[in-house]
């Protein structure tokens, strides 16, 4: 699939990623779908739109990373990745079979392409530093994306990687969260409440942006906004809304980390179209 | 460079300043090498590195999560990071890093921690590092060294730099005597016959490795004569040496500064008991945290003296 700037046809991209995202994980009979709707349109529009990376040369020295650091969602990558061409689209739903290359948590050993092995919470800002820094000591104009979920924030490595990059410049990094409001307990605010979370990046010296994170036209606005901003890290707020796209799964905790039935499965694909 | 003759122990520095100054050669020699310290770089001795390389210094403060995901994501970035801290530090507060952000995805991560065992001293037990080999071979495909002098942290600083994959490296504290000769070979995962000996073998590793050298010699004066083996590579085993070893003496001792429930022991003992079944005794930290105390009295009251190793030799052999 091409890339492309137009926001129609990412919107068409994104049907095709929740349509995936349903069917895989209705195959494997387990996996998140909530969190991987919420992040459809952040990663649609990297992938497709703002990203620089070549499916024929995954390894590309100047290539712009990406990580999930929210390994949980990881069917809108994989479905992200089988689209683009990086992995095979008709073995999408051997998620999480054995032998599959599609594991629960993303997993490099499976699929080299992918730029780190997540699903342990808290730790894809500090690989995004890390990588970031590094572009900056290879002189290459490589720029970092990383996603976070909500819950995630909750980690406290999160907060040592939010304090250091500022004070580092690490301006070619670009901090994603899927502000959806709910974790796997249910929602964030009676978990562990993060609000005022814009005021929290921003007292930690980073550039906030806070937008509604299923608007394509926003987030394109705001990665250009980004890729301006010079000497601090940019973190995108991305006001998100869990299981986006089904209403049945919208808003609901249960669908964190439930798989939908068979019947679910056909509603949803139905109201997805 | 097995001998029969008395072994000269020169006086020499702390393991973790050797790291420090290999770091400094390593980082003019090549330009990917990337140093993280969490606010102990004149502990470390980091330092040096640091003024000599400003640009590929990070200083990470207090944040030992942090440190290691960054030195993981530096790897990824074509990097050959070395991120150091005290060993308790950077192996235990930075272990779940280690496992997902290196170990997993076999990241080519240099990971050194300083002030290991229980001979930084008075600092005490909140600082002694006794886990940290258990913790680091546990994480597969770690390579885990121990190296017991300044030669030898120099020369496995360089082999772990030329060596693609996760490599944990343990310094210590104290100044230790200089066992081995300038221009001495070290290979990532064989051992080094240090003594020749055929009643009982004793295999050491780091600090342990000069204590052993003075038990074989004191043995020798009463006739028992006993093999020294420096394991400066806890991981992966050189079997090779350990299953001769069993073989030949049919005795082995095994001595670290290190707790004895997940250290160097356990894993010679399994290799022995995979090749040539023997006798084993065992020198090291017993189900317990030490104290504060100076090293020297440290070493003495936990029992991890020349004269504790030729005991056990004694017992080892009395065994057989």
């Amino acid at each position: 699939m091409n890339k492309t700037h137009d926001a129609g046809e990412l919107q068409a991209i994104c049907r095709q990623i929740r349509r995936d995202i349903i069917t895989m994980i209705t195959a494997a009979k387990s996996g998140h779908p909530g969190g991987s709707l919420s992040a459809v349109e952040i990663v649609a529009t990297l992938f497709f739109d703002v990203m620089k990376h070549d499916p024929a040369n995954p390894k590309w020295a100047d290539r712009d990373r990406f990580i999930l650091s929210k390994g949980h969602a990881c069917p809108v990558l994989y479905s992200a990745f089988a689209e683009l061409g990086y992995t095979p689209k008709d073995q999408l739903n051997t998620l999480r079979k054995l032998g599959s290359i599609y594991q629960g948590h993303p997993d490099v050993r499976f699929i080299p392409a992918l730029e780190a092995s997540t699903g342990s919470l808290g730790q894809g800002l500090s690989l995004g530093i890390g990588m970031a820094i590094a572009a900056k000591l290879n002189g290459s104009p490589s720029r970092t994306f990383v996603v976070l979920g909500d819950g995630e924030v909750q980690e406290g490595q999160i907060w040592e990687a939010a304090m250091l990059a500022p004070f580092h410049k690490v301006d070619n990094l670009v901090c994603i969260v899927d502000y959806n409001k709910i974790q796997l307990d249910g929602f964030v605010k009676d978990i562990l409440d993060l609000s005022p979370l814009a005021e929290k990046w921003r007292a930690f010296g980073w550039h906030a942006i806070e937008l509604d994170g299923h608007s394509i036209p926003a987030l394109q606005s705001a990665f250009a906004e980004a890729a301006e901003v010079k000497d601090k890290p940019t973190v995108l707020i991305a006001n998100t809304i869990k299981g986006k796209g089904v209403s049945f799964m919208e808003n609901n905790p249960k669908y964190h980390g439930v798989a939908p039935t068979e019947k679910e499965m056909e509603l949803a694909l139905q109201e997805i179209g | 460079m097995a001998a029969k003759t008395k072994y000269e122990l020169k006086a020499g520095m702390a393991t973790r300043e050797a790291f420090g100054k290999a770091l400094v050669e390593l980082g003019g020699k090549n330009k990917d090498v990337v140093v993280c310290d969490a606010d102990l770089s004149k502990s470390t001795y980091t330092a040096g590195f640091a003024k000599e390389f400003p640009g590929r210094f990070i200083e990470c403060g207090i944040a030992e999560m942090n440190m290691v995901g960054i030195g993981s994501g530096l790897a990824s970035g074509g990097k050959i990071p070395f991120v150091s801290s005290f060993s308790c530090f950077v192996i235990n507060k930075g272990f779940e890093q280690l496992r997902v952000t290196a170990a997993f995805p076999n990241v080519n991560l240099k990971v050194v921690g300083t002030h290991s065992g229980i001979s930084i001293g008075e600092d005490g037990p909140s600082q002694m590092s006794i886990e940290d080999l258990g913790l680091a071979c546990s994480l597969p495909g770690f390579t885990v060294l121990c190296p017991a002098d300044e030669v030898s942290m120099a020369a496995l600083i360089h082999a772990s730099a030329a060596h693609f994959g996760p490599v944990y490296i343990r310094a210590g504290r104290a100044k230790v005597p200089v066992i081995y000769p300038a221009g001495q070979e070290f290979v990532i995962g064989k051992g080094i016959e240090l003594v020749e000996g055929t009643d009982a073998t004793i295999i050491a590793t780091g600090l342990l490795v000069a204590e052993a050298i003075r038990a074989a010699e004191s043995l020798e004066a009463d006739g028992i004569s006993a093999r020294v083996i420096d394991l400066h590579t806890v991981k992966p085993l050189d079997r090779e040496i350990i299953a001769r070893a069993a073989a030949e003496t049919r005795a082995i001792v095994v001595c670290e500064e290190h707790l004895l429930d997940a250290g160097l022991g356990v894993r010679v003992a399994q290799v022995v008991s995979e090749t040539r079944p023997c006798v084993m005794e065992f020198v090291g930290i017993r189900n317990t945290y030490a104290e504060s105390a100076s090293p020297d009295e440290l070493l003495d009251k936990y029992g991890l003296r020349a004269k504790d190793v030729a005991q056990a030799v004694r017992r080892a052999i009395a065994r057989k």
